[in-house]
């Protein structure tokens, strides 16, 4: 404490940004601008990249299967079911669930218009999700040609959850066969399906008839409490044959969102605009600091001219940029919370604020106000203490 | 007013001179556009000596005034100041001679975003092995020396000239400087403001052995000086005529009357 005291000087970054409450406050403007610019782009892309997982975060594993030929939730391709029963042989595997998988056609019945939908075929006593309400839904499944609606899906496929809670009976074709709603859901649509349905095995395989019985899209296996999924993934890709590829659970989510994020231009597409962000800002807080070290040439002089080394001003010009970053990215990021709520009440878009888009956003807005602080200080050489007398 | 700072009394030491230059010459451009502002200059000044250093605009008093200043470097000649040379010098010398070396200059140049007590302060901070109340203590203790003890938390626009003048001064002494530089000094100050400064400025020299070379037109502060060097078109006049007009009390440069001692 005593250190602190001997060094202390007077804060005169602080009081340069501060004295000057006009200047200040439209430099903090222009970061919070620029911050909220970057939180919002890189929140929609993150958001349509987590959008792609919304079901696959849903499902009760802990490692997931699935063939090495599946490229994405749009194009799975099958593996033999006997794969789940040999993974049991693994100590730390307690049980198992075979997911069959595919998109199908789905018939509005107002409209009488198809719209792809994803179909879940699983055997209903099996659990498939971590939400327990839905192992209560799931034995009206028992009964062949039954399904579970996602009541979140979009409109296109017709007014299906207002329909049976109005108690009507609600019937269409799938795959060109009749299938009866027995029940609602609330997954979410994703990338790669604008709605859901589940289904059992037994009527998933009368929807897909040339799906072989003996294969499966996915397997989900469940793991005792306190087991290393990393580790019993290791195990089971030494003792299972090359046909089955074993993911964790967050490995299988990665999986996919690597999919959309490499044939998209979505990332890119974000990407930019966060980076155009970063150059607004960058211009703004260039503009200020630039305008500030020419304001105060003369006494910058001065400071030179009793003695101070040009390095003690660049460390005010430097602060400067660090306090400028640091005041400009709170209002950024309380705006970033307000707006991400916005978009996700109105876009149904899983848009959250997060540790790590918090950090990333705040290193940019670290680097722009820095790299504009050092391109500021070249101004710096222009105060001549001989000039001042 | 100042008795509390100059409350010691060290005699004047005459040692070796802070302040030696020899054979001076500089220029600004170079060329036809070549313009000789100092020639020839041979000047010493002793610890604790007040020098005053007078002539008509444009004479090279102020190119004399940073040289010794080592705000500039120096093209011809020799500029030794507390021993060090500073023909040759790097830019990290002359930053760190200029530590020891207060200067006061005509307009203020006071930082706007500081209180009168951090702009003092802001000179207190080069002492080393100060903490910071004791600098702080030390800025309060020199705005009290030039009367502005209940100015310590005014902005400069909220000063008068006379005020910012005095914030300045306290501002430059409040470093310890070996050799103090001044630029008209008491010009923005009235005759009563100017005379405490001066005689403020005096009492430093004398009992802290501090030199004192000052630029100024001002006949009130005469009595303060030990020595009268007046420059004309970049060279010292000849000290014998420069004493013999202070002497008859005018000043050579105007004719205006000296204030008496």
């Amino acid at each position: 404490m005593s250190g602190f005291w001997q060094r202390r000087r007077i804060p005169l970054a602080w009081l340069l940004l501060t004295r000057q409450p006009g200047r200040l406050a439209v430099a903090l403007a222009g970061i919070a601008f620029a911050g909220i610019l970057m939180f919002m782009q890189l929140g929609f892309r993150d958001g349509l990249f987590d959008a792609s997982v919304t079901v696959h975060k849903l499902f009760d594993a802990d490692l997931v299967l699935m063939s090495p030929r599946t490229m994405s939730s749009i194009g799975m391709a099958g593996f033999p079911r006997r794969r789940l029963v040999q993974a049991m042989a693994d100590p730390a595997v307690v049980g198992t669930t075979p997911v069959h998988w595919n998109l199908m056609l789905w018939r509005n019945p107002e409209t009488r218009r198809t719209r792809s939908i994803l179909t879940i075929g699983f055997e209903p006593g099996d659990p498939l999700f971590t939400d327990p309400s839905l192992a209560a839904k799931a034995h009206v499944l028992n009964q062949q040609g039954r399904v579970l609606f996602d009541e979140l899906s979009r409109p296109e496929f017709g007014p299906i959850a207002s329909w049976f809670r109005q108690g009507r009976t609600v019937e269409t074709e799938v795959a060109g066969k009749r299938v009866r709603v027995a029940g609602l859901v609330a997954l979410g649509p994703s990338f790669g399906a604008d709605g859901n349905m589940l289904t059992s095995r037994e009527t998933f395989l009368r929807l897909m008839p040339n799906t072989s019985p003996g294969s499966i899209e996915l397997g989900l296996i469940r793991l005792q409490n306190g087991s290393d999924p990393r580790l019993v993934a290791e195990r089971l890709r030494q003792t299972l044959p090359d046909d089955v590829a074993i993911y964790t659970k967050q490995g299988f989510e990665e999986f996919e969102k690597n999919y959309w994020r490499s044939s998209t231009a979505i990332g890119f597409i974000f990407t930019l605009g966060a980076a155009m962000g970063f150059i607004v800002g960058c211009v703004i807080v260039y503009q200020i600091l630039y305008s500030d070290v020419s304001d105060h040439l003369p006494e910058y002089a001065t400071l030179m001219a009793m003695g101070y080394r040009l390095i003690n001003l660049l460390g005010v010009v430097a602060r400067e940029g660090l306090l400028l970053a640091v005041l400009g990215y709170l209002p950024a990021w309380f705006a970033g919370q307000g707006l991400y709520a916005l978009v996700r009440s109105g876009t149904k878009l899983p848009v959250y604020m997060n540790t790590e888009r918090s950090l990333l956003v705040f290193v940019l807005i670290l680097a722009m106000c820095m790299g504009s602080a050092a391109m500021a200080m070249r101004k710096l050489g222009d105060a001549d203490p001989a000039e001042i007398f | 007013m100042f008795s509390t700072l100059l409350a010691t009394n060290v005699p004047p030491a005459a040692v070796e001179p802070c302040v030696q230059l020899r054979q001076l010459n500089h220029w600004y451009g170079s060329g036809s556009n070549r313009r000789q502002v100092l020639q020839g200059v041979d000047l010493s000044i002793n610890p604790g000596e007040v020098v005053l250093l007078t002539g008509p605009s444009g004479c090279g008093k102020t190119t004399l005034l940073t040289l010794v200043g080592a705000l500039r470097q120096v093209m011809d000649g020799s500029v030794r100041v507390f021993g060090v040379e500073l023909q040759g010098s790097t830019r990290g010398q002359r930053q760190q001679l200029r530590r020891s070396i207060g200067m006061i200059f005509q307009g203020h140049n006071l930082l706007r975003c500081l209180s009168a007590e951090q702009n003092v302060q802001m000179g207190a901070d080069l002492l080393p092995d100060l903490g910071y109340r004791a600098r702080r203590d030390l800025a309060r203790q020199w705005l009290r020396a030039v009367g502005l003890e209940d100015h310590l938390g005014k902005l400069p626009h909220d000063l008068s000239g006379g005020q910012k003048q005095r914030v300045a001064i306290a501002r430059a002494l409040a470093a310890e400087p070996r050799l103090l530089l001044a630029d008209e000094p008491t010009a923005a100050l009235d005759s009563r403001t100017g005379r405490e400064v001066v005689d403020l400025l005096k009492g430093l020299a004398r009992n802290q052995n501090c030199a004192v070379l000052m630029v100024t037109h001002d006949p009130r502060i005469l009595d303060i000086a030990d020595r009268v060097v007046r420059m004309e078109d970049g060279q010292l006049m000849d000290r014998g005529q420069g004493e013999r007009l202070w002497g008859a009390g005018r000043l050579p440069d105007t004719g205006r009357e000296a204030a008496e001692g």
